[in-house]
């Protein structure tokens, strides 16, 4: 049953990157596809570089774990001895609750509330901003990071906690070097898919990073990424050079994602074999 | 007694919605009476509320017909008409070339909207050359006190490249001029509207219809931003709202078109701040 469904999951995944490949061939013959590895997005020239998006992308979703990885774990810290326990439910609860709100509701708040603030607070640019839909990403991210971690923590603090004792350790002690160690491969699966997820997000940057297609020099600058892009130029004339280069951000924002988790795989493999590391 | 004004309004208000529905049968809608069938409608988001009106006023008359409005942008107007999934596609802008030649679609254009440059309400600048907005969406002109405002950089707001909206914009105020690459872009009339209403410093475009108190329209060469002015040619950025069907249209779709473009359509068209176009 499980098992015909993982096999359904990961046929589905196989069958939107053929597909996307099957679309975006006919970029790779007749040098239509240098082009497209540019550094300026200006249709109207007939300039299609999406290489401003590409790596507005990896900057994105970078400074969005930035902020929403270590708060993540440092909840998980809190929630699993540094803090009083009858905070935990609480927090857990609120957690959980973050993962069922609309990605469109913390863009709407973070445009109304978040953008005035940063274009008051710096006196520079317009709010919207790679600061702004970082901020909002990390909030996004945060518990999709918090409850993997936790899940591991649940499963080996308590025992790990009665052995540390018996030792002598402090809680925080018991945490950095008994269930932190010891909680790897989780650390590695949150990782990937808080990446994924800030990676692949299109309604938080396109309703709050600015979308000027060009590489942002400071956080208060405009940026568009790769999920915005594709949003945002969908609807124009399907017959166009535009049009078509789609296929090829798709494709890129696909290879980011699978090169990303291939090298958490690989950190993961590197550090199994060694004693605390069934994560 | 309050419950008793209640009962009264409601019954006013059941009567006048008799008194419309029976108004609207009179005329127009006897080319539907008796007739059954299914449209599917898709594209432009400025068409919705003249679609949907048209498609309740029609469906009320004949309950055997069902309409379907759906968005999705220009764009996706002309592929779902041009590949058969909608009998109409609509679309903001005129059909390309290579859209006809691809699928052999006939455009009908049945409203006239203008777009205006908006700013801030708190922002003192009371009109516009053309020149001077071209100059600023150049990046030319970098500051509001070069144009007669406040001390104080512009901060820029364009649309994405498959908006309607842009392409007049561009094509008829800008003379298809460059936009600066530091433009934030927005993904829709409404967004375009919070962003001006939220930023002192903020120049943008949208479609008359869209408005309020919230944004202001400096005059443009002396000229108010109006769809009267649009209709009548003396204000010039002004574009059309297309219909479009694969092939000649037939049957029901055909009667459709012909119900948007008659008298009574006409009067959807203006209730929904547009300026018909007669057949």
């Amino acid at each position: 049953m499980f098992a015909g469904c993982a096999f359904l999951a990961a046929l589905a995944v196989a069958f939107i990157f053929c597909f996307l490949a099957w679309f975006s061939l006919p970029l790779f013959s007749g040098g239509r596809l240098a082009p497209l590895f540019t550094w300026v997005w200006n249709p109207m020239q007939n300039q299609f570089g999406i290489l401003p998006m590409a790596v507005s992308s990896l900057m994105l979703a970078a400074t969005a774990m930035l902020g929403a990885y270590p708060a993540a774990v440092g909840l998980c810290f809190f929630m699993h001895g540094l803090g009083p326990s009858r905070l935990a439910g609480p927090l857990m609860s609120l957690v959980r609750f973050m993962t069922a709100v609309p990605t469109v509701a913390y863009g709407f708040v973070a445009a109304i509330l978040l953008t005035p603030l940063l274009r008051q607070t710096f006196a520079s640019g317009t709010g919207y901003c790679w600061l702004a839909a970082s901020m909002a990403l990390s909030v996004l991210i945060l518990p999709t990071i918090t409850l993997i971690v936790d899940g591991r923590f649940s499963n080996i603090a308590p025992g790990l906690r009665t052995t540390g004792e018996a030792l002598g350790l402090s809680r925080s002690q018991i945490l950095l070097h008994l269930v932190l160690p010891q909680s790897r491969r989780a650390l590695i699966a949150a990782a990937a898919l808080g990446f994924g997820r800030a990676a692949g997000d299109a309604v938080i940057a396109l309703m709050l990073s600015g979308n000027a297609a060009r590489v942002p020099h400071s956080p208060l600058d405009s940026m568009r990424v790769l999920a915005a892009h594709i949003a945002l130029v969908l609807a124009t004339d399907s017959q166009s050079e535009a049009y078509a280069s789609l296929f090829a951000c798709g494709l890129l924002l696909f290879a980011v994602i699978i090169a990303v988790n291939a090298v958490l795989r690989l950190l993961d493999r590197e550090s199994s074999g060694g004693p605390g590391s069934r994560g | 007694m309050i419950s008793k004004a209640k009962a009264l309004v409601s019954i006013l208000l059941a009567l006048a919605i008799l008194l419309v529905a029976g108004a609207a049968t009179a005329a127009g809608l006897d080319a539907f009476s008796g007739k059954s069938g299914k449209i599917d409608i898709a594209g432009g988001t400025a068409h919705i509320p003249v679609m949907k009106e048209a498609a309740k006023r029609i469906m009320q008359t004949s309950p055997e017909i069902v309409i379907t409005v759906a968005g999705g942008g220009s764009g996706v107007g002309v592929q779902k008409a041009g590949e058969g999934l909608v009998q109409i596609g609509n679309t903001g802008r005129a059909v390309s070339d290579e859209e006809v030649a691809k699928y052999g679609l006939v455009s009908f254009p049945f409203a006239i909207d203008g777009v205006a440059v908006v700013i801030n309400p708190k922002n003192s600048v009371k009109e516009l050359t053309a020149q001077q907005v071209k100059d600023v969406y150049e990046g030319k002109i970098a500051n509001w006190k070069d144009v007669g405002g406040d001390d104080a950089p512009i901060n820029l707001y364009t649309r994405d490249e498959a908006s309607g909206t842009r392409e007049v914009f561009w094509e008829k105020l800008l003379k298809k001029g460059p936009i600066a690459s530091s433009a934030n872009v927005v993904a829709s009339n409404g967004a375009m509207k919070t962003a001006v209403a939220q930023d002192p410093a903020a120049i943008g475009y949208v479609s008359i219809g869209h408005i309020d108190d919230s944004i202001k329209a400096p005059l443009l060469e002396g000229v108010a931003p109006n769809q009267e002015n649009a209709a009548s040619g003396t204000y010039p950025v002004a574009r059309k709202l297309y219909m479009n069907t694969k092939g000649e249209p037939e049957g029901l779709t055909k009667s459709f078109i012909e119900y948007i473009l008659s008298p009574e359509g006409a009067t959807i068209i203006e209730a929904s701040g547009y300026i018909p176009i007669k057949k």
